[in-house]
């Protein structure tokens, strides 16, 4: 375990150590913006309108008293939808998505020694492939602005439609006792999960042995740890923050 | 020319390769033949750079490659090409931008002048009308003269193949052996070559280096592997009944 650490980090400090070319890397970039951020955009948006209308619907169906008010419906979806589920939900949901790919391409291209390949040409590999996914990744925090904007609509409209609450009120609740530092806090953390994102499925795919089975395998070791890891930074980051 | 002296290496105190003098010739196509398992694959990548020898040096024309900077090393990467045993061509770049790269990536060389020098190359390994073509687009056969247009386009000075014929049929294998050797003198590259397949040892075999068992076993041509009477050479080379026929002829003769 501590040999996975240590080789992580010496892995980290590889991407910025003898760059590639900036209009190579440019190109690439823009390519791993097309994979990883665009490419996550639909999924993103879909998940997150039905999700944001779930919780919306278990609120008003949890509210049994009169004294609590109807805004409350759309506070609590703002709320849920802000400080939790767009940011780690969602970087959860990408570990799958995003991070599967980036195991999967990169120890493919381990597999077929095409990494063998860069380094017998004298390019720093861990630049070559990690760099680019690391600066796309790093627009995560767009993802997650339109994955909180369709959560809350998606609220809304499960809300209205299913004849819970009026659509003044769950407004009126959305604007309630706003905190901007809340948004902040999502993402402050976003960037972290991003970064995690990019880095981990990253080393498990630069660093797998074996075939084409382990590439598979890779992919699978690799959700899982950056599951771990969001969910412990999350942790630790809103003691951070909140405590 | 390339000279080995005293290479060891162990990979967890398991030795593969136990003190390996050799010398690899200029403008030569250079084998070296050895079953598997024998230290072949450990020693190109030794040459390569991709593994660091726990004993003895590597002399690149003369000069011992553990004295090298840091800068020379780089710049002897970038004269050495290398054909992978799966030719380790890029999925998502066509056969044109695969020859393209490492000019793209190591040389400051405009994009006409890049775009000439490639399309030179792909000619000369007859791919002119698939170079647009994605690798999963064409054969195993044209996968490997990619990789060897690939190899070449740097006009480098030293050029490894691990296993360029392994996956394919007699008659490409045949059409690969002759470009390896062809593109070795024009060019006049030291040639190593990591082969299993005897066709090729007795087709471009100017030098040959049997290893066994991290051993060097046997060194010598395409023409005295026929009259070699060590043990070890004939069973390995001559094991099946076609090349033992040949020999027999041969020896007649």
């Amino acid at each position: 375990m501590l040999k996975h650490v240590g080789a992580y980090f010496l892995m980290i400090r590889l991407v910025f150590v003898k760059p590639t070319k900036r209009s190579i890397m440019y190109g690439l970039v823009l390519k791993e913006i097309q994979d990883l951020i665009l490419g996550s955009l639909g999924i993103v948006c879909f998940l997150s309108f039905f999700v944001g209308g779930v919780v919306s619907i278990q609120t008003a169906l949890n509210i049994d008293s009169t004294f609590i008010p109807e805004n409350l419906v759309g506070f609590a979806t703002r709320q849920s939808i802000i400080l939790e589920f767009a940011p780690t939900f969602m970087a959860i949901i990408l570990a799958g998505k995003v991070g599967s790919y980036i195991t999967s391409s990169i120890g493919t291209m381990r597999v077929t020694e095409q990494i063998d390949a860069l380094e017998v040409m004298g390019i720093n590999s861990v630049n070559f492939l990690v760099f680019p996914k690391l600066l796309a990744m790093t627009l995560l925090p767009i993802v997650i602005i339109f994955s909180m904007f369709l959560g809350i609509f998606g609220g809304w409209a499960a809300t209205i439609y299913g004849g819970f609450s009026s659509s003044a009120s769950f407004i009126e609740g959305i604007q309630m006792e706003f905190n901007s530092f809340h948004v902040v806090y999502a993402f402050v953390k976003t960037f972290l999960f991003a970064i995690i994102l990019a880095t981990i499925p990253s080393y498990h795919g630069y660093y797998m042995k074996g075939g084409a089975l382990d590439v598979g395998r890779a992919s699978t070791v690799s959700f899982v740890w950056c599951s771990v890891v969001i969910i412990v930074v999350n942790y630790f980051i809103t003691q951070l923050f909140f405590s | 020319m390339i000279q080995l002296k005293n290479i060891h290496k162990e990979f967890d105190n398991t030795p593969i390769l136990k003190g390996i003098t050799t010398e690899f010739k200029r403008g030569k196509t250079n084998l070296v033949i050895g079953q598997s398992g024998s230290g072949k694959t450990v020693l190109l990548k030794i040459l390569l750079g991709l593994f660091t020898p726990n004993k003895g040096e590597i002399y690149f024309d003369g000069i011992p490659f553990s004295s090298m900077t840091e800068d020379e090393h780089r710049i002897l990467r970038r004269e050495i090409g290398m054909v992978f045993q799966g030719s380790a061509l890029f999925d998502s770049m066509s056969v044109v931008e695969n020859v393209l790269f490492p000019m793209r990536m190591l040389t400051k060389l405009s994009e006409a002048e890049m775009i000439d020098q490639a399309e030179t190359v792909i000619e000369r390994v007859n791919l002119i009308d698939a170079k647009h073509k994605l690798p999963n687009e064409i054969s195993g056969g044209m996968q490997k003269r990619v990789a060897i247009a690939r190899a070449v386009v740097m006009r480098p000075k030293y050029l490894f193949c691990d296993e360029p014929n392994s996956g394919l049929d007699p008659k490409t294998a045949i059409v690969i052996d002759n470009l390896i050797q062809e593109l070795t003198k024009e060019f006049n590259i030291t040639t190593v070559i990591n082969s299993h397949d005897m066709n090729s040892v007795m087709e471009i075999g100017e030098t040959i280096l049997f290893l066994k068992d991290g051993n060097k076993e046997w060194e010598g041509s395409n023409q005295n592997i026929f009259k070699t009477d060590n043990e070890a050479v004939t069973d390995f080379v001559y094991s099946s009944n076609l090349f033992k026929k040949v020999r027999k002829l041969y020896l007649e003769n």
